[in-house]
């Protein structure tokens, strides 16, 4: 290792010969260049997404902690997210604590429907900004302070590319189209039909005057992601709201890890006896 | 253009990079973007020439090395070229199939002075 910089060790040097040899010449020792025009090579091997991600499985960690369950709904400009969430929260009616965060580029409109259903909100606005990101959930976290056992959801802005790539440590992401935009959506935007784990689509009373193939739009939709699944509803009459209502309360939804510490604990306070998931868990508890 | 954010993202692994080895300048940023990463190449390219100026990167030399997408059959374990996401094995038609490139999004080297 060279005792001036250090070097050596993962790093490597460009040298000018011409000045090297005077260096070498007055020094009578083998180093290398340190002034003028040193250079460093640095293997950096780093994820451009590396902050983002991290934040989001931190986020993971929060939400599992309380037993939460957050969904990331994505759509294009107007497919009717903010509609189907007054909706949903009028439904569920208080039976399940919920919060709601608002993704939009300007004004807090959508924050201020869903604030008529008495839910908590918060309103981001991100300027040019087309797509939230784990660090602004987490900023909104603090403001919100959604309780034990609620439903977050996050609405994100209307967007159907950029939105993809930032994973805000949900559980689920669902994806809203709605029958005017042509049954082909899953093909033009195939990167989020393949993060996503359900499929709305809305606006089925608009079917009889519009030119929309709900079986070729779900063909489309399977070839990008075989196992997404869908929802067919009508978020103004309220048809096929039902469905998603109970998608929202299917336990296979939530953490399978708080379930196994549920059972644990019922177990436990009945006294039978536990089997945890490892004899090792066993043990312990 | 969510390439926006990710150059910006970029310069800020760029600076601290260049942070954390007392160095002045960035002379060449290497990255590795997949054919699958969901970037758009035009739109990173105005991306970069947006950001960049009056940051580090400003004069830094980049090169790029598109990585091609490759998947390996679920069913019969072909290897193949993938030019969007999730197309089915051009032998047996599986669609569950194990993406192996393509997706890269990284920095993968720097040369700093
Ligand atoms: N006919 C019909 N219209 C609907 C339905 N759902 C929503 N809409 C209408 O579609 C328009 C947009 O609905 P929003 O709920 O604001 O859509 P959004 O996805 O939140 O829109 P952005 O937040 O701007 O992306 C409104 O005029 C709604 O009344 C539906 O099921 N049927
Ligand atoms: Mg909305
Ligand atoms: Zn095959």
């Amino acid at each position: 290792m060279c005792a001036t910089c250090g070097c050596g060790t993962g790093t490597v040097h460009f040298e000018r010969p011409d000045v090297s040899q005077l260096h070498l010449a007055n020094q009578r020792q083998p180093v290398h260049e340190h002034f003028p025009k040193q250079k460093t090579i640095v293997e950096v091997e780093r994820d451009i997404l590396e902050k983002n991600n991290r934040l989001a499985e931190r986020l993971k960690g929060f939400f599992e902690a309380r037993n939460m369950f957050v969904l990331n709904l994505v759509s294009a400009p107007g497919s009717g997210k903010t509609t189907l969430l007054e909706k949903t929260l009028q439904a569920l009616n208080g039976t399940v604590a919920c919060a709601v965060i608002e993704g939009d580029q300007q004004t807090t409109n959508d924050a201020d429907r869903i604030k008529k259903t008495n839910t908590p909100v918060v309103q981001i606005n991100t300027g040019k900004g087309c797509h939230l990101d784990a660090e602004m959930i987490y900023n909104s976290l603090k403001i919100l302070e959604p309780v034990n056992n609620s439903i977050l959801f996050i609405e994100n802005v209307g967007n159907l590319v950029c939105p993809a790539m930032f994973d805000l440590g949900e559980n689920k992401r669902v994806i809203v189209i709605s029958v005017t935009e042509g049954d082909d959506k899953p093909a033009k935007y195939p990167d989020m039909f393949q993060s996503a784990d359900l499929c709305i689509i809305n606006k089925t009373d608009l079917l009889p005057y519009v030119n929309f193939d709900m079986e070729s739009c779900k063909v489309y939709a399977r070839k990008v992601n075989p196992a997404i699944k869908f929802i067919e509803l009508s978020a103004t009459t309220g048809t096929g709201l039902t469905d998603w209502l109970t998608w929202l309360r299917s336990p296979a939804n939530y953490h399978t890890t708080i379930q196994d510490n549920n059972t644990y604990l019922a177990n436990r306070s009945s006294g039978n006896t536990v089997n945890m998931v490892t004899d090792n868990m066993h043990a312990i508890l | 253009m969510h390439e926006l954010s990710i150059v910006m993202n970029i310069v800020e692994i760029a600076n601290d990079e260049v942070l954390k080895h007392h160095a002045q300048k960035v002379e060449m940023i290497d990255l590795e973007i997949g054919e699958l990463s969901g970037i758009d190449f035009d739109a990173f390219d105005f991306a970069w020439s947006a950001v960049v100026h009056a940051t580090i990167l400003q004069h830094a030399e980049r090169k790029m090395h598109r990585v091609e997408g490759k998947s390996i059959c679920g069913t019969c374990g072909h290897h193949f070229r993938l030019f969007q996401l999730y197309e089915p094995c051009p032998l047996c038609g599986e669609v569950f199939n194990d993406i192996i490139s393509g997706q890269e999004l990284k920095v993968k080297q720097m040369i700093l002075s």
